[in-house]
Parts: structure tokens; sequence; C-alpha cells
């Protein structure tokens, strides 16, 4: 259950990333390229400790280091509540207002900054939403056509599931990331690269149906045999009807189950994705773009905080399986 | 700190010791005439004598295609090639001007359309045959030949005439031009002299083109390069030997080349080029990022290693926009949006919005120039000191726009009829500084209310897009010339050239000012005084920087690094950046 909270809690800080997020996703400090991350300060340099948190300000380390976090300087209090880039909640209303921020000229990297000086941490839980709408629109898709098509195959068995079933088979065998070369290379260039995007994981949706259809004819299969099926079928009831009143909800349990594990996969073929450039382009953020930065040696050996979303991925990816682990505990219960 | 130099003063003298007793070794076997021969005019090479022996080992990008010098158009083919061949006039990378290589003098007659050469005598190719005026009457035939197509024939061919080569007698040869050409002599430059005696069969019978590939065994190539071939392994390297007839000497009299052994590995990408070069695996490192640079450096004192940063390259970075004749093409959409680009205030607007100097500190770490127009600081030559270098200004670019007719609505830029400013600008995705560029110029043109996505496209289908379907509406290029004379650029700046990028192969100039471009180049070819083609040029660059037919935007500065023990290591602007005096390296 608390796997359930902690997923529902991450979900709100990505849904409402402009509130916890203190700057915009694309905003270029470029004053502050590579930035490490700020620590808080209480104790000024005097020794004075004061109650308001404070930063200081990255400098410039010179060519060779890029920048450093300072430990002196004009210190910036740390404000909560405060008025900062505009964004829009669901994608409807205009807000101002952010979670907390730095007095400006003061900037607030509490996980560094990128090459081009922009807050790490706003470009995460901005990325996060595109990560996660590809990952659930993604996952939808598939476990929506799985269940179709696992459905009648289940319900209707003999050589509609034949079919149905060595069809689906036909695309596991798919090499899904050549044909999604050959889709992005198909279309045109000048449609933006979010339409793009969307349609790589609609693709990759489509292309993904196979395994919950396997797993949700199983289930069918034996839902059907059940008794009060059977009395049903006996009383006259259409399939239709008994599809949708007896058979289908036995599987919502394996279908949740099945939605929240697809959800991170197809999360992860988002960043495999974006890493091999047929992802959202700049400047829009996901955590394949931010990850892909770390192809390069020399982000690999000179800027650790550049890992932190890839760290960050990892309990995110937990929480995600533990709570399908739950989800199953959960349905069995109810189901028992 | 101190230490160092000492310690280095101390090796410097045991060198002189030790070049002490070679030149008397070699002072000996002169005499025995081992490898010197009676009549053998060797060059003197300018450069501190160092010792001979030892080995050399340099990453090459991939691996070459060929080793034929007329049919070589990759880098790693022609790295391989400069190492193996000479030329007939010189250019010396380090002071940029000609000097006489397997010509020992030249003579141009008065009207500058005929160049007398003469040859050093003696000479003998890799494989021990002698040199003669018929090896150069047979490579120039081979290069003028259109059946070869060879990519030096362009430059050989002039006023619309090939160049004429004649045979004055066996150490003689005369040039004939139909014009008079400015800085003829430098034309010779990297025209590999071949071995007629290896290469006239297949050349007579007409499969030159296969000639000299890297399957062939290393005794059918020869060359008058200080190196010859000594293996090739597929997919890891090819190693060069020492030439043994080589025709120059270092001051103390001792022959050239020091190194016994060059081997060019292939190393595929930058980043493993430079984790290869940290740990000593090779010597010298050139064609790397300013990131690279950074992490190399902070190695620099605990390795044995040096970096070097030579300032701006020749090596310029645009943006510009489709001002292609769509009307054939059948772009409509394209064709809609030419209007804002062939708008010069447009132009202007875009170039006062891009942040420059936010461009050399992001890409490059502060390793590069802000430009204005194709001259880069690094050609101090050809610079134009008075083109202005006015700083960026969204307020000036807001007037600009307006002045043209575009307005404003909730911060996007719309034009005269209302539709909103958007376009894409194509990019080489292999190119990751040019990609971050691309994004910063986004955010500039973003501030101006331009909706601007940045496409990265596979190199080939780039210039296919650009050269051919004209289907783009703005891209981002560089472009980096051979030679520090604007002669080496007339294919990008006449209308009708191949390279005149934002509007190629125009039948006859489109726009005045293009007109006036062509005229300049063309006079310029046919100036002979330094001073009357100057001016010539800077108006050229004029017209650039007024007219905005590429918006200039960077030029990186030259970065190249090497071992501490490579000895008279003298890296320059121009390609070979770094192993240009292959023949005087030498290994401490």
């Amino acid at each position: 259950m608390g796997a359930l909270v902690l997923l529902t809690a991450l979900q709100g800080l990505i849904l409402f990333a402009g509130f916890f997020a203190p700057y915009d996703f694309a905003a270029q400090d470029r004053e502050h390229p590579f930035a490490a991350p700020s620590s808080i300060h209480f104790v000024d340099a005097g020794g004075t400790v004061h109650i308001r948190p404070f930063i200081y300000n990255p400098v410039d380390a010179g060519q060779s280091t890029g920048m450093s976090r300072a430990d002196s300087g004009p210190s910036y209090p740390v404000y909560f509540f405060v008025r900062g880039a505009p964004y829009k909640i669901a994608g409807v209303f205009v807000s101002r207002i952010h979670l907390f921020g730095a007095e400006v000229p003061g900037h607030i990297f509490l996980m560094g900054s990128d090459a081009y000086g922009r807050d790490q941490l706003s470009r995460f839980l901005f990325g996060g939403q595109i990560s996660m709408l590809a990952g659930l629109l993604a996952a939808i898709l598939s476990v929506s056509i799985g269940m179709i098509v696992g459905g009648i195959a289940g319900f209707y068995g003999g050589w509609v599931d034949e079919l149905l079933m060595r069809g689906g088979e036909l695309f596991l065998a798919l090499p899904w990331l050549y044909l999604l070369f050959a889709v992005r290379a198909a279309l045109p260039l000048h449609i933006s690269q979010w339409k793009v995007f969307l349609l790589l994981v609609s693709v990759m949706g489509l292309i993904g149906w196979a395994r919950p259809a396997r797993l949700i004819r199983g289930v069918v299969l034996s839902a059907r045999q059940r008794n009060f099926v059977v009395a049903a079928r006996g009383f006259g009831a259409s399939d239709a009807y008994l599809l949708r009143r007896h058979v289908l909800p036995q599987t919502y349990g394996v279908l949740l189950t099945q939605l929240t594990l697809l959800i991170p996969q197809y999360v992860l073929a988002e960043v495999t994705l974006t890493f091999l450039g047929l992802g959202v382009g700049e400047p829009m953020p996901s955590w394949g773009g931010q990850l892909s930065a770390l192809q390069q040696y020399y982000v690999l050996s000179s800027y650790w905080w550049m890992f932190l979303p890839a760290l960050l991925l990892i309990p995110l990816f937990l929480v995600f399986y533990t709570a399908a682990d739950a989800l199953q505990e959960l349905h069995k219960t109810v189901t028992l | 700190m101190s230490a160092r130099i000492y310690g280095m003063g101390k090796i410097r003298s045991w060198v002189k010791c030790f070049v002490l007793a070679i030149t008397i070794a070699s002072a000996c076997s002169s005499t025995l005439a081992l490898s010197w021969q009676a009549g053998e005019e060797r060059m003197i090479a300018d450069g501190a004598p160092g010792h001979a022996g030892g080995r050399l080992v340099v990453a090459l990008r991939s691996e070459p295609k060929t080793l034929n010098p007329v049919q070589a158009v990759d880098e790693p083919s022609r790295d391989v090639i400069r190492c193996l061949t000479a030329d007939l006039i010189h250019i010396n990378r380090g002071s940029l001007k000609t000097e006489p290589s397997l010509a020992r003098s030249w003579k141009v007659s008065n009207d500058g359309r005929q160049y007398t050469l003469e040859l050093r005598r003696g000479l003998r190719f890799s494989d021990g045959q002698p040199f003669t005026a018929d090896d150069v009457i047979f490579s120039f035939q081979v290069y003028l030949d259109e059946k070869i197509n060879s990519s030096q024939r362009d430059l050989l061919v002039v006023g619309g005439k090939p160049i004429v080569v004649v045979k004055v007698d066996a150490d003689t040869v005369r040039f004939e031009l139909a014009k008079p050409y400015a800085a003829a002599e430098r034309l010779f430059d990297g025209v590999a002299i071949l071995p007629r005696h290896l290469l006239e069969d297949s050349y007579r019978s007409g499969n030159f083109s296969q000639a000299w590939n890297l399957s062939m065994p290393p005794s059918r190539f020869a060359g008058l390069g200080p190196f010859r071939l000594k293996e090739y392994v597929p997919g890891q390297r090819v190693a060069l030997e020492r030439n043994p007839y080589y025709w120059k000497s270092d001051r103390a009299g001792s022959q050239l080349p020091y190194l016994n052994e060059v081997v060019f590995q292939f190393v595929p990408s930058e980043d493993a080029q430079v984790i290869r070069f940290q740990s000593g695996d090779t010597d010298v490192l050139s064609r790397f990022s300013a990131e690279n640079f950074a992490v190399l450096q902070k190695q620099q004192s605990m390795k044995g290693y040096h970096l070097d940063d030579l300032g701006p390259g020749l090596e310029y970075n645009f943006l510009f926009f489709n001002l292609n004749d769509l009307s054939q093409k059948g772009l409509p959409e394209i064709a809609k949006k030419q209007v804002w680009f062939q708008d010069l205030r447009f132009r202007q607007a875009v170039s006062a919005a891009i942040d420059r100097d936010g461009i050399v500190r992001l890409v490059y770490s502060g390793r590069a120039s802000p430009i204005w127009d194709q001259v880069t600081p690094g050609n101090k030559l050809w610079l134009d000191e008075k083109i202005a270098h006015p700083t960026r200004s969204l307020d000036h670019a807001h007037q600009l726009l307006q002045s043209a007719g575009f307005s404003w609505n909730n911060g996007a830029l719309l034009d005269a009829h209302g539709n909103a400013v958007e376009f894409s600008i194509l990019t080489s995705s292999s190119n990751a500084q040019r990609m971050k560029m691309a994004t910063i110029i986004q955010d500039d043109l973003s501030q101006l209310g331009i909706k601007v996505q940045v496409v990265p496209l596979e190199f080939h289908a780039l210039v296919d897009r650009l050269q051919n379907s004209y289907n783009y509406e703005a891209a981002m290029m560089g472009l980096v010339s051979g030679d520090a004379d604007p002669t080496s650029e007339m294919n990008v700046w006449l209308s009708s050239g191949e390279t005149h990028l934002w509007h190629p192969n125009q039948d006859k100039p489109a726009t005045p000012w293009e007109s006036e471009m062509d005229q300049l180049m063309q006079r310029q070819l046919v100036t002979l005084d330094y001073a009357k083609r100057k001016l010539l040029y800077d108006r050229v660059q004029e017209i650039v920087a007024e007219n905005l037919p590429i918006i200039c935007l960077v030029s990186p500065n030259i970065l190249v690094g090497a071992a501490n023990r490579v000895g008279n290591f003298r890296p320059a602007i121009l390609v070979p950046y770094a192993l240009w005096n292959v023949e005087q390296l030498y290994i401490q």
C-alpha cells in the first residue's frame, strides 16, 4: 500500500511540475552552464546563523572545470511560494506561483545545471510529464488492444484463437527499433517533433499488444468455463453480454497489473528513443533527453550531477514494480 | 615548474651531443655512398635537429578509403597520403607561405601566365626508381583527365582551360595558364607527384580508379614522401615505415625523416580517441572539442602530454536561409516563407538577436571567436578589420522587424499577412557543436517571438537537401578552407558555384550584390598584386556582412595535443594541423 501512496505522490509531483520546479524548463542561464548543485546554507561566512536558508551563486572556475559550487560571495535567501515564470496546470490554468525560489539574481540549482545553464530539477519534473505521458499512452494502447484481441481469442477459441495468437507472435518478433527508424524517415521534416514523438509512441503501443493479449486470453479462457458463465449462457445471454458482464470484469486485475508493469517499460522505451535521437527535440525536456547528455565523455568524466536523473529513475521504477505487486495482492484478496 | 624547465634543458644538451655523433656518422656514410647519391639535390629542412628512430602512433577517425592521391576525398585517406607523397611547391603550414619542394626553384613570366619549375636532380621514389620530369608530366596528365574525375582538377582549370604542362628538359617543366592567376604557385600544394613506372599501365588500361586501393601489396606503392607503406591491417591500422630515399635533410646534415615508423590506428569516435590519447596509446591528437580539451587539461601535468590552443582557425560556422528559386520545385510552403527570408531586414534582425558570445561560452568553453563575416581572425592576411562587430541587441532586432511590417500577438511574431513566423533549422546530427549552437539560436529567436524547430539530419541527407532538392527552410553549416587564400573560396562566393550554399549553381546572379561579388572574385583571381587583391576581397567581406546571405556565428580555435616525448611538434592552423612536418618529428 505504501508503494501506491508513493506512486500517487510522485505522479502529483510530475503533474504539478510547474509548481514544484523553480524555473521554466527552457530558461537558459548562460552565465552558469554545468553548475554544480547549490547547497543550502544556514550559517554565513561570519558564523551567524540564519533562520531563512540561503544560497551562493556558482562561480566560473575557468575554462577547464566548468562551474563549481561557491561558498562565498553575495548570498541570496530562498523564499517559498514565490512568483516566477508562468506555467500551466493541466494545460489550462496559468499560474506564476512556485513552491520555492532564490532571490534574483541568485540561482538555485538543486540538481545542478546542464550545458545551457538550465535547471536540471525543473527539467526532470517537466521531463517527467512527457516521459510519463509517453508511457501511459503507449501502455493504455497496448492493454486496450490486448484486451479486445485476447478477449475475443479466449472467448471464441478455435480457429479465431489460432489466427489471433499466431498473428500476435508475429508482432512479438517485429524488430520495433528499426520499424520506428523507418517510420521516422518516412515522415516529412516539417511536422513538429512533438507530434512525431507522440506518433512514434503510439506506434510502439500499437505493436506491443501481443503480450497483454496472451495473458488476457488465458484469463478469459478459464473465466468462460466458470459455472456462473455457463449458467448465464444457458439462460440465453448473448456473447456480448457475457463478455461485458461476466468475463472481462474478471480480467481487470490482470489488466491493472499489466498496466503498472508496462508503463515503466514504455517510459524506458522513451528513454531509449530519445537517447537515439528519435525523441522530442530541444528544448522540450524528457528523461531520455537528460540521459543522452551522458553519451559524451567530458560529461561522464567531469560533471557527476548529470547522473542524478538516471539515479532518480531507479527508485521510480522500483516503486512502479512494487505497486504492481501490491495491486496483484489487492486483486487476489478482492476476488477471493 | 622551474624544476621541469631545468630537466628539459638537460635533455636538450644531451640531444645536441647525440646529434653531433650522428652528423659524424652520416658524414662517414656519405663517403661510403650508402644512401647519399652523388648529385642528389637535397632540401635542408628548417627546424631543430632531432634524432633518428622511434615510432609515432596517431588515431584516424575511420579507415582510409584509398591511398590513391587522385581519388582520395576523405580526410583519413588524405592524412595518410600526405605522409607518403610530395608536391612540387608546398605551402609551409608554419609560415603560410609557399616554399620549394620537389621543384628547387620557379620563375614566373612577366605576363603571369607561364611558370617554369626547376626540379631537384637525382631524387628517387621510395622504391629506388629515379624521379624525372616525365613523372611530373604523367601526374598532371592524370589529374587533368576528365575521365578520372579528380577533385584537384577544378583548381587546375584556369580561365576555363586546363593548365598546359610542357617538358622543357629532363629537369625542367613549364606550366602554361590561359589567364594570369594570382597565387598560382599555391595551386601546386597538395598535388602529389605520381610514379609513372608504377601507375602508367593501369592508367593506359583504364582502371586507374582501382589502382592503389588498400588491398594491394605494399611493394606496388611508391612515393616521394617521407614514409612508405609497410602494412595495412583491415579494421586496425595502416603502418608506414621510413623512406630511405627521402630528399630532405636537417640543418645538421642527417637525412630525414627521423621516425622509423608512423602507425595510423583506426579509432572511430572522438571520445575514444581522447581516451586513447589520455592513456598514452597515441602520441598526437587533433580535431577534438573544447570540452574534451578541458578534460585532458586537468591531467596534463600528471600525464606526459601537452595541449595547445592555436587560436581561431579558418573554419567559419554560419546560419543561412533558403534563397533558391523554388518556382520549379513544387515547394509552396517553403516558397511562402521565402518572402521573410528574402527581406534583408529579417536576416539582419535574426543576426542581431543571436548571442554569439553565448555560443562561444556554452559551446566552445570560450575557445572560439565570434565572427561577422567569412574571414576568421585566424586568417590575418585577408581579414578586413573594418567590418563592424555589432553587439547583440534584441531592441534593434525588434525595430528591424517592425520596419519590415512584422507585428506581435501575445509574444508571437506575425508577418504582414498575419501568419505566425515559424521555421526549421537543419543541422548535421553528427556535429554536436552545431546542434548545441542551433539550440541556443532557437532560444534567442524565441525571444523575438519566432518559433524555431531544430531538425538534426544525417550529413549526406542534409547536403542532398541543400544542393539538390532545396527542400529546407534554414540550415547551419561550417566551412573550412584548405588554404588562407581567397581563391580557395571561389566555389562559395561565385553565384555559379556549387558551394554558394544559399542559392547554388545560378545561371546568372540573382541579385545586384551577388553580381558584384562575382566580379570581385573574378578580378582578385587575375590580380597579381596582394594589396590590390586585398582591397577586392575586403569588399567581398563587406558585401557578406551587409547582405547576410550567410549569418556568420563563430570560428572555433584549433586545438591539438601531443605527448611530451614528441620533438619538433609545431602545430598549425591549416590542415593537417599536427602532422604537417611529420618528417621532422622525433621521439625524445
